[in-house]
């Protein structure tokens, strides 16, 4: 194997409103990561301990929806470093799961969580905690909040379309990736 | 009734009318009954009787005049002199109106200037008789000439005669979508079935419009008539008059009309001695727009949920009750009658090459004069506007016209010139619909009436198709988003790709037009649009933002 | 009685393919293998043309029209596929998601649903116009089965086949435009319904996971319609 690549791909993931599986689904690639490791410069991830985003950047793949204020704020400054953004999996791409609070309404459902439901009141979360980051009226799906230039559908996606669409993209290609995945899948 | 027998009804209540040789027409349709005309018909029969008049004075009911914007409309004809029309009248002016007519001397505060634009430009077939008879009189119908189109059909014609004619006319359906009327008779009429019906769509539902109401409270027996006529044409032997149940004037009006000619003998069986029967039944809409939609009018009449239907089968191969029917708007029927009494070749030689006769139009909005006007096919937006409507109020400037309703377009003042026609309209990205026109002034902001007809239109979708459905209410949302100011660059052009969808999928008329308010403002005002989304976009990669 | 049908000559997708005339053009398409997606239509329930999926450009006539209510005419050139089409098959579906709350990854139907896969089959990747986010009801009254109208699309296959094969007319539609929905009798819970016989058609011919048997699991709920062909064809047998 070489080190030598020069041009290798500089990526980014991000777990936002998900439960992580499409990050572990991602490492269910299994072996054939390390074919990819060859073309990625993996920068910024739950996987490595960067702090910083990246200036530049020329993929990130994005797991979750968008439900708070940190969530928007990271996903905006990804945009705006990264050459093209992937919605990875059903949050990212429908709302999926995190988006099952929107009928019900952010109030309501704080209240039925932490004040009907709780044995001991602290306080109300609604009204916001400076370490905490403050929730989204509506938790969204990426695209509602920037361009995305691909969506790569399922809960999770399985493995095998994660690494069609990392190889495709790879080798110049645009990928489709309902070939192999749909919703819910 | 024989033709014989009306002539002689006509002439006896022309006689009697005669005798009296002032005649006071008070307006009793919906516009000028709102400010109490009923009682001013009331106080001026009070004053004639306690003056006890040398000249005899009879008042009249009759239906609209036509500048409701002026009314209560009262109208004093002296034999032998020029009417005088008063505007503006209240209860309280009733004694002075009765002395004038005696002094000979008109109260001159009162009177309003016929000789303006507003009336001379008007060209009357479908509203000849209104504001001129008393809806509830047979015999004031029969005294101008009502049944003798019907008399003479079925005496003198032949069904298919009375077709040519119709066909001849070049009349297209009043309705909006300016289908011509004597193909649809004709599709009706090679269908061979025992049962056949013909219906009358008086389901006016468009904001803005109330030509069809104005005729069914001022003249219904033309519609009847029209009705009949029909009938014998395609071979129908039952009709339903689809009415909306908001027009409640309009209802007690025609089933009295209904039982005044069954009485006679005009509807019913063996209709002048002759082997053609026919009967009207009235059938009240619940308040749904799209049940002025055919298939959908058709479904509520069956007692149905009031929804669509896809076409074909068209109504005239399987309509009510999987019979051939055939259904006329108001304003068509009301055509019927002078074409069949004159002559499809002098209804042919008033209009444009390809529209012809007249048309009825509701103005309303920033206009002077709002009120019910009826005029030749291919006269220009500008005379509408400003000789007839007299102009913009406020000393403001034109900026656009609605017609057609929720289902047509704006258009701005580069148009004024256009004859108004069907095929015009339709190439400038509007439509002549079913006749409301509705003027805009400078004032106006075109989003802000895009997103209004677009909630209408949201509002009133029956929920049985997908893109009319949830298409009208997602491009409300987002026409709601731009004209608050929040929407973006990806917000428009996902607004514009939807109303090609939604046009080009959905079921039914509806919502096959519901995006053409947002279309033709777009077309026209896509600056407004632009306006008030600035530069704002949805967050992209700033390589991309710099390249842009 | 019975008349010799007449048999005409259509082209569906540059193929010659002959039919009646009482034929609909869908009915021809299936028989050829030609796909034309639909969700409302159901072989055995009266077409309603409602969806707008099965929508077709014919030749000479502007309107695309339903391929399930349009019937065969001779000489007919008929495109089921064109790029337009397709477009506008994506759109409505997005438009559907968009509609109500269908999260697949935890509904009952995940799998075996008409609308997601659909979704897969036409290239839906993502739902481009916003979703509404609707507060909808469940209904959980009835003994074996549940409504869930957070994954109703209003295609009526319920409301069909309980007039049409079980004759009890207990689903209907009510509300007007966003807000239709579909009911049970006068509005009453499924539960208390006096007109419905638990038959269960209604849940079987659900192309989604509005209506499903009680005590399935996420992806567990596969419907099964052989009921319906059978139905049909001994009826028309029998009439």
């Amino acid at each position: 194997m070489s080190t030598t690549t020069p041009q290798k791909i500089k990526v980014a993931t991000i777990w936002i409103d998900g439960c992580s599986g499409c990050h572990m689904s991602f490492l269910d690639i299994d072996e054939r990561l390390i074919d990819l490791v060859q073309h990625i410069d993996l920068l910024y991830s739950p996987l490595v301990d960067m702090k910083e985003i990246p200036a530049e950047l020329d993929l990130t793949l994005v797991e979750g929806a968008v439900s708070n204020e940190h969530d928007l704020e990271r996903v905006v400054a990804l945009r705006k470093a990264s050459k093209f953004m992937i919605a990875l999996g059903d949050c990212a791409v429908t709302g999926n799961v995190p988006s099952m609070r929107n009928p019900i309404g952010l109030k309501p459902c704080f209240d039925r969580a932490y004040q009907e439901m709780a044995d001991i009141v602290v306080n109300d979360p609604a009204d916001g905690d400076p370490g905490i980051p403050a929730l989204l009226e509506m938790a969204k799906p990426v695209h509602e909040v920037v361009t995305v230039d691909l969506f790569v559908q399922g809960c999770p996606p399985p493995a095998d379309a994660i690494f069609y669409v990392l190889s495709e993209l790879i080798a110049g290609r645009v990928p489709d990736p309902t070939l192999l995945t749909r919703f819910g899948a | 009734m024989t033709p014989e027998e009306l002539h002689d009804v006509g002439q006896k209540h022309r006689e009697q009318d005669a005798k009296t040789p002032h005649h006071v027409r008070v307006c009793m349709a919906a516009g000028c009954m709102s400010q109490k005309s009923d009682e001013i018909k009331k106080t001026l029969e009070k004053a004639i009787k306690e003056k006890g008049a040398s000249d005899p004075c009879k008042v009249k009911c009759v239906g609209c005049m036509g500048l409701c914007s002026a009314g209560p409309l009262v109208r004093v004809d002296t034999e032998g002199q020029d009417s005088v029309m008063y505007q503006n009248v209240t209860v309280d002016d009733s004694s002075e109106i009765v002395q004038s007519i005696s002094d000979g001397k008109p109260v001159e505060r009162l009177v309003c200037d016929t000789n303006v634009p507003f009336f001379a430009k008007q060209q009357k077939i479908v509203l000849e008789n209104v504001g001129e008879i008393d809806p509830d009189s047979l015999e004031d119908y029969i005294s101008v000439g009502g049944y003798s189109a019907l008399g003479k059909a079925l005496a003198e014609m032949s069904p298919a005669e009375v077709r040519s004619e119709v066909e001849a006319s070049g009349l297209r359906g009043r309705g909006g979508a300016g289908f011509p009327t004597g193909l649809k008779w004709g599709m009706m009429a090679r269908n061979e079935s025992e049962t056949k019906y013909i219906i009358c769509n008086a389901d006016e539902g468009d904001p803005g419009a109330f030509m069809d109401r104005a005729v069914l409270e001022s003249d219904p027996h033309r519609i009847l008539e029209g009705m009949a006529l029909a009938a014998y044409a395609t071979g129908a032997n039952h009709g339903y008059v689809y009415i909306r149940a908001e027009y409640p004037l309009a209802i007690k009006r025609l089933k009295n009309a209904i039982r005044l000619a069954a009485r006679a003998g005009l509807l019913g069986h063996h209709i002048s001695g002759t082997r053609f029967s026919f009967q009207i039944e009235i059938r009240l809409g619940a308040g749904a727009f799209v049940c002025g939609e055919e298939t959908a009018l058709i479904a509520s009449i069956e007692g149905k949920r009031g929804q669509p239907k896809p076409r074909p089968p068209f109504p005239a191969q399987s309509g009510l009750w999987g019979k051939p029917t055939c259904i006329n708007n108001v304003e068509t029927l009301a055509n019927i009658a002078p074409i069949v009494n004159k002559g499809g070749a002098w209804f042919a030689s008033i209009g444009t090459e390809k529209s012809k006769g007249t048309k009825v139009f509701a103005l309303a909005g920033k206009i002077n004069n709002t009120g019910l006007i009826e005029v030749p096919m291919g006269i220009t937006l500008r005379e509408i506007v400003f000789d007839i409507g007299g102009g913009i109020p406020d000393g403001l400037s034109f900026k656009a016209v609605q017609t057609g309703g929720p289902s047509g377009g704006c258009l701005p003042d580069r148009h004024l010139d256009m004859a108004v026609d069907y095929d015009n309209l339709r190439d400038a990205g509007s439509i002549m619909g079913s006749g409301g026109m509705i003027i805009m002034d400078e004032e106006s902001n075109m989003v802000d009436v895009a997103r209004f007809f677009m909630e209408f239109c949201m509002s009133e979708s029956c929920g049985k198709c997908i893109p009319c459905r949830v298409g009208t209410y997602q491009m409300h949302n987002l026409l709601d988003r731009i004209a608050e100011g929040q929407g973006t660059h990806e917000d428009l052009a996902l607004l514009e790709e939807l109303c090609i969808t939604v046009a080009c999928t959905s079921l039914c008329g509806l919502g096959q037009t519901a995006p053409n308010p947002v279309l033709s403002t777009l077309r026209y005002f896509r600056n407004e649009y632009l306006d008030l989304i600035g530069e704002q976009h949805i967050p992209a990669f700033v390589g991309q933002e710099a390249s842009q | 009685m019975s008349t010799q049908p007449h048999i005409i000559t259509l082209t569906i997708d540059g193929r010659e393919l002959s039919a009646t005339v009482d034929d609909s053009i869908l009915t021809i398409a299936r028989q050829h293998k030609i796909d034309i997606p639909t969700l409302c239509f159901l072989e055995g329930l009266s077409t309603w043309g409602a969806c707008r999926l099965c929508l077709v450009e014919i030749e000479g006539t502007p309107k695309l029209l339903s391929a399930c209510t349009t019937k065969c005419v001779e000489n007919m050139v008929v495109k089921t596929d064109t790029e337009r089409l397709k477009q506008h098959r994506k759109m409505i579906i997005e438009l559907l998601f968009a509609e109500r709350n269908h999260i697949c990854s935890v509904c009952v139907s995940n799998g075996a649903c008409e609308l997601q896969s659909l979704a897969q089959e036409c290239g839906v990747d993502h739902v481009s116009v916003p979703y509404r986010y609707p507060s909808l009801q469940l209904d959980s009254s009835h003994d074996l089965f549940r409504l869930d109208n957070n994954r109703c699309i209003l295609c009526t296959r319920c409301v069909r086949v309980c007039d049409e094969i079980e004759g009890a007319h207990t689903w209907d539609v009510a509300g007007r435009g966003i807000d239709a929905h579909v009911l049970t009798d006068l509005n009453t819970l499924w539960g208390d319904s006096e007109s419905c016989t638990s038959c269960g058609k209604c849940v079987q011919v659900c192309p989604t996971g509005a209506l499903v048997q009680k005590g399935t699991a996420v992806a567990e709920m596969h419907k099964q319609r052989e009921f319906l062909p059978y139905l049909t064809k001994m009826r028309r047998n029998h009439p």
